[in-house]
């Protein structure tokens, strides 16, 4: 099995197979101090973006494979410099606000592993168009549903490729065995990938209900697949879009396999995305390389740069100091400062998400809608947008974010009104009212700081008569108690959308399946509970803008909760940086991204 | 040994009244050998004035330290360009003002002092004392217990206290009263041990002076002297370690103006608003430093080694 | 000799065996857990997660738990990161390099300084430069240094950018991890610059975490200093006229390092715990920051694991400074 990565020989292959050796490589830095940088982009960075990643040994970093890699990346960097043309390869780096969890994408929910593992590494299915929550042909060229629903069958592209990596070579190119080993791994209890490494959960699968869901999964043959399902969804070609339903491939997960080294599947990953894995430094770099045979067209940067960058401020100076080309979160502090920067450019966009308090619709006095109601018009909504978003959010009025299709934009907001409310809970019957606001211990992207909005919230409701305790617990806690039914409080919370399906919100959040669980208001309504299931298992979407914008109407009559704010996310890059395009799911992509020279 | 003959009573009354009489001595001579030090009188001095200043806080401050004036965000110090004259030391992020945070702050770094010291001294001192005099298998279960607790970076246990006992300055001032203990638990095991087989506790034994009684009249009062040095030392030691815990996010939550946490919150303007940044680090380094003067000071007036040469 | 060192390290047992139990016990004393924290808002179903805490060995009995855990240890199994899924000894051998390499830095520079600092301040006993030396000290000594980080952040990275903000080397470089030490690894890489970078990358984290041991190493070889220069046998070498270079250098020296060695000793567990700030402030990725990540997602065994890790260093070099005390100083031996 070992090869000889020191002989020329071997390298002359690489080279061959790739095609060409490419470029050299020049970092965009800025004119100071790109001068100490010249004989660098000779010496060190020739062998940068082909040969490097080739040469390196499986993750082993023994003397031994490293005296040979020594030897190897020597006599690559002069084939290399013999062989630049001149035309300079690019490269972005990236600050990233946190380390991956891991590469395998469907074992983790967290948008940091996803940035770092499903968005550059892997396609899906199906694939949203860049910047909307509109669902285009990815991995499968077309697809066709049965007309009760339940089957969906996809074409499946063909000639796509699997990254050439030093750890994989793929023999052969994408086709349904790598989709059916994709979701099958993930709903069969019996599938020898389920528990590949230990303490697997697929959780993101499972908190979309597919197992539930999905009955079989099909070869029809290598370029077609079905999905069966138990029941109709329409959201499902949606959810086929999002970070868990990443294709893998087949092929490698039964070379580690053999080679009994499973677990390298989540740390050196094989997609078939636009950029392939080069190496892993924990909690420092993560680098990638365009995928040559990228099925979409090569990208145009040639290398990607992951800088794990935790702090705002650290990454803004990095970003202001050439260190880095895009960052995300700023702090809101530093928003007026970015903005003023002529060698940068700021992106802003409205999050997919909602922040809400809701009240426990199954505890006295808030079982009556008239005192929801009342509490609603006492909440101060610019206080919060001011205090704790710093302009950086929005007040919201219905439960779903203004992006989204369906959103109802005719409904009229609860104003801020001291008297009416006082006046109302007196109409209700209410005196001397005594309740716990819950605040998170965490900041969210849809609340960045739920103590202080309590406090916030603490204040106006003290304006109307009613004396308020805030609570808090730890996270993990904090999440598991509000979904008692029998709650005491109200809870500050929110949501962020998955895949830009109103049942999505709707449904996961104020539906009656989610009463003791993500339905923190434990509230069933009838009315509203008819709208959204007739919503779910109707393809056609006019038809379903209709029933949702119906539930938004009867949600904001029953005041379940009261919505507080969706938050606006920023997103600072170099002047330089063309083609980004923010993800109104709040992903980072990297993928037809360029930098001017 | 069994018969007290009247000789040793009376020897042992008139050893104690020597000691009675001796300590008003030792106590001017203590005085003078502090004062020699200039660094612990100053120490002292600022001390004081802190200790004055979280008394009076809300009679000095100019604003309460909690009220966010809304105008006002981030308005550097008055003798910076854009300074207000009512916010000496510039606003934070919300508003706040600054110079009455710190004012505040003071009560509360120097109430972490006082409270994790009492724990960890009164705690060290009795288990210190119980080791020291009974030894064997009491003695060294408990020697093996503080050798555990010093085996893991003080830091890192009393971030791990914290996290099981939740965030907050109560459960981090217990945390660190645990992580302090040892070290008074060995000192005082230490002056015990030495103590022990002296003549006046040895004639206090023979007199009949019960376990108790011996062990916190006879023997404490003469181990007295490190305990208070290492008590000190401990005092500036909680403060640190108080404000760190704040600064990771485990200590005093906002908005307490604890010192730490401010500049925990004041971490994502380091590049934006020094004021911010600066001022509550360096209410914390006068704090330790002013303190740890006069631990110097009470070392050196106190430890007979050093005084002599 | 021997039976000295079998000493030592008999007390050692019971100890490891403790900081076993602590370790243990604080895991399952966390309130939260990591289930919870990964599913967030979205939730995860009660009968689910009695799985997985079952996958995980959670549903044993107590007792049994830490038999296994136990058991593990001695075969070198600390159990697997649930975040990362890898096993946790192999992150820590990865993150550890990084840590040492900081805390090396660090103690060098506080010897390389303090010690000569320390000398020249009990030499020159009372003078103004003794004065500056100690008040100094002092300074430092009473430095919060997450603090002082962040100072020496605005002034070097901010206003005059001599050095970056953060990371262990500029993100130009990129070869194998041979040792995990960046300044070794950017030498043997052979790349023009890399060493230079790895340098300039570790200069301010050094100094911040040197602070506190470097003050303490000054205090404390100026105190023993003093004593030994009091001393009769140093007296007697003076009265017989020999040179005040050699008086200091062979005599008093000899001496006065024996508790500044115990003294730079202790300092380990004060690295380790400046270490958790350092590597936070600066992002630098090294066990401290792995850490204090891990207490917040509720990484089980990871904060179990790398607890007995830390403590277990803590332990060894209180060994070898216990050894090499011996060997300076015989008499301790006997004791």
């Amino acid at each position: 099995m070992t090869k000889n990565y020191g002989s020329i020989a071997y390298l002359a292959k690489i080279f061959q197979n790739r095609g060409k050796i490419r470029k050299m490589l020049v970092v965009d830095f800025p004119p100071k101090k790109r001068l100490s940088l010249r004989w660098l982009g000779l010496n060190s960075f020739a062998h940068f973006n082909d040969a490097r990643p080739l040469l390196f040994i499986k993750g082993e970093n023994s003397l031994m494979n490293f005296q040979k890699t020594l030897k190897a990346t020597l006599l690559g960097a002069s084939l290399a410099v013999i062989a630049a043309t001149g035309a300079s390869a690019k490269t972005l780096v990236y600050c990233s606000e946190g380390s991956p969890e891991g590469f395998d994408t469907a074992l983790y929910t967290a948008g940091t592993t996803f940035d770092a593992s499903s968005k550059p590494l892997y396609n899906r299915l199906v694939e949203f168009k860049r910047g909307t929550t509109e669902v285009l042909p990815g991995l499968a060229e077309s697809w066709e549903v049965s007309e009760d629903g339940l089957e969906y069958t996809f074409n499946l592209r063909k000639g796509v490729k699997f990254h050439t990596t030093s750890f994989f070579t793929p023999t052969r190119d994408f086709n349904a065995d790598d989709v059916v080993f994709s979701f099958e791994r993930q709903l069969k209890k019996d599938h020898p990938w389920h528990e590949y490494t230990p303490g697997t959960a697929w959780e993101y699968f499972n908190g979309m209900s597919m197992p539930d869901l999905i009955k079989e999964i099909v070869k029809v043959d290598d370029h077609t697949v079905k999905f069966v399902l138990n029941r109709p969804e329409a959201p499902m070609i949606a959810n086929l879009a999002m970070d868990f339903a990443s294709v893998v491939s087949a092929e490698y997960a039964d070379k580690l396999a053999e080679a009994g080294t499973k677990e390298q599947f989540n740390q050196q990953p094989v997609g078939t995305g636009p950029f392939s894995f080069v190496g892993y430094q924990k909690d420092a770099v993560i680098r990638y390389a365009a995928h040559p045979d990228y099925w979409n067209g090569k990208e145009k940067i040639d290398n990607l740069i992951f800088a794990i960058t935790p702090d705002a401020a650290v990454r803004l100076q990095k970003l202001k100091a050439g260190e880095c080309h895009v960052m995300p979160y700023p702090a809101p502090a530093d928003i007026a400062d970015i903005r003023s920067d002529s060698n940068l450019t700021l992106m802003e966009q409205q999050g997919l998400n909602v922040g809400y308090l809701a009240y426990n619709t199954k505890v006295a006095p808030f079982d009556k809608k008239e005192v929801r109601k009342a509490l609603n018009h006492a909440v101060n909504k610019q206080a919060i947008l001011d205090a704790v978003f710093q302009g950086s959010g929005q007040a919201a009025k219905n439960p779903i974010p203004p992006t989204m299709w369906s959103y109802n934009d005719a409904i009229e907001d609860d104003d801020y009104n001291p008297e009416l409310a006082k006046e109302m809970l007196a109409a209700a019957g209410v005196e001397n009212l005594s309740m716990k606001v819950w605040a998170m211990p965490v900041q969210r992207p849809y609340n960045p700081n739920a103590r202080r909005m309590a406090e916030v919230i603490q204040a106006d409701f003290a304006k109307v008569g009613v004396n308020v305790e805030i609570v808090s617990y730890e996270w993990g806690e904090y999440l598991s108690r509000s979904k008692d039914v029998d709650r005491d409080g109200a809870v500050l919370l929110g949501w962020t959308g998955d895949n830009g399906d109103p049942d999505n919100f709707l449904a996961v959040l104020l539906g009656c399946d989610g009463v003791g669980g993500s339905n923190r208001a434990q509230w069933c309504n009838d009315d509203f509970e008819a709208l959204i299931q007739k919503a779910k298992t109707v393809t056609d979407k006019a038809e379903r803008t209709d029933l949702y914008e119906q539930a938004q109407a009867v949600f904001k009559e029953e005041a379940p909760w009261a919505t507080i704010a969706h938050s606006v996310v920023f997103m600072p890059m170099s002047s330089k940086v063309t083609g980004y395009v923010m993800d109104p799911l709040g992903g980072h992509w990297f993928d037809g991204v360029d930098i001017a020279e | 040994m069994t018969e007290t003959s009247p000789a040793t009573k009376a020897d042992t009354a008139k050893l104690e009244e020597e000691s009675r009489s001796a300590a008003k001595a030792r106590l001017a001579e203590f005085w003078y050998y502090f004062s020699q030090n200039k660094g612990a009188v100053v120490g002292l001095v600022v001390f004081v004035l802190l200790v004055l200043m979280a008394v009076f806080a809300s009679l000095i401050a100019p604003h309460n330290p909690d009220v966010q004036y809304r105008d006002s965000f981030l308005v550097p110090p008055v003798w910076q360009e854009g300074g207000k004259t009512e916010f000496l030391l510039g606003t934070d992020a919300v508003g706040r003002d600054i110079l009455s945070r710190l004012i505040y702050g003071a009560q509360f770094s120097l109430f972490i002092g006082v409270v994790v010291v009492t724990i960890a001294l009164v705690g060290g001192i009795t288990i210190g004392l119980v080791a020291g005099y009974m030894r064997g298998a009491v003695d060294t279960f408990i020697m093996r217990v503080m050798d555990i607790i010093l085996a893991f970076p003080s830091l890192l246990l009393a971030l791990v206290l914290v996290a099981i006992l939740g965030p907050g300055l109560i459960n981090a001032m217990i945390a660190i009263a645990i992580v302090l203990q040892p070290h008074f638990v060995r000192l005082t095991r230490a002056a015990v041990l030495a103590e022990r087989s002296r003549d006046y506790v040895v004639a206090a034994r023979v007199a009949g002076a019960g376990h108790f009684r011996l062990m916190f009249k006879t023997i404490l009062p003469n181990c007295l002297a490190p305990l208070i040095v290492q008590a000190t030392l401990s005092f500036s030691n909680a403060i640190l370690d108080a404000a760190a815990l704040g600064f990771l996010g485990m200590g005093a939550q906002p908005p307490t103006p604890e010192w730490g946490t401010m500049l925990a919150e004041a971490r994502e303007f380091i590049l934006r608003a020094w004021w911010v940044v600066t001022f509550p680090g360096l209410a914390i380094l006068i704090t330790v430093l002013a303190i740890n003067l006069v631990g110097d000071g009470l070392r050196d007036a106190l430890d007979p080694k050093l005084k002599r040469s | 000799m021997l039976r000295f060192l079998l000493g030592r390290l008999g007390l050692l047992i019971p100890t490891f065996f403790g900081v076993t139990l602590v370790a243990f016990s604080f895991i399952r004393l966390l309130p939260g857990d990591p289930l919870d924290l990964l599913a967030g808002e979205r939730g995860i179903d009660p009968e689910r997660k009695a799985e997985l805490m079952a996958q995980m060995g959670f549903d044993k009995p107590l007792w049994q738990q830490y038999i296994d855990y136990v058991i593990g240890i001695f075969q070198g199994d600390l159990g697997t990161s649930f975040a990362s899924k890898k096993p946790v000894l192999d992150e820590f051998m990865t993150l550890f390099p990084a840590t040492a390499e900081l805390a090396l830095c660090a103690i060098i520079l506080a010897v390389c300084l303090g010690i000569p600092a320390g000398i020249f301040a009990a030499v020159k006993r009372g003078s103004i430069a003794d004065q500056a030396i100690m008040g100094t000290a002092l300074v430092g000594y009473s430095m919060p240094i997450f603090w002082w980080g962040l100072l020496l952040i605005i002034f070097f990275s901010g206003i005059l950018q001599w050095t970056p903000v953060s990371g262990r080397i500029s993100l130009l470089y990129f070869f194998p991890q041979v040792t995990g030490f960046m300044l070794i690894d950017s030498l043997l890489s052979g790349e023009k610059g890399a060493f230079l970078s790895a340098v300039r990358h570790l200069i301010l984290p050094s100094i911040v975490l040197a602070t506190i041991p470097l003050a303490v190493i000054a205090r404390q070889t100026r105190s023993a200093m003093l004593e030994v220069l009091g001393e009769d046998y140093v007296r007697t070498a003076r009265a017989k006229g020999l040179p005040p270079r050699s008086v200091i250098g062979l005599h008093a020296l000899r001496n006065a390092l024996i508790p500044v060695i115990t003294t730079i000793g202790l300092q380990v567990g004060v690295l380790l715990a400046g270490a958790i700030l350092t590597e936070t402030i600066f992002s630098w990725p090294g066990i401290g920051k792995w850490l204090v990540d891990s207490i917040a997602r509720r990484d089980y065994f990871v904060v179990q694991g790398g607890l007995l890790l830390i403590a277990g260093i803590i332990m060894l070099v209180n060994l070898i400074v216990d050894v090499l005390y011996g060997l300076i100083n015989p008499r301790i031996r006997h004791t």
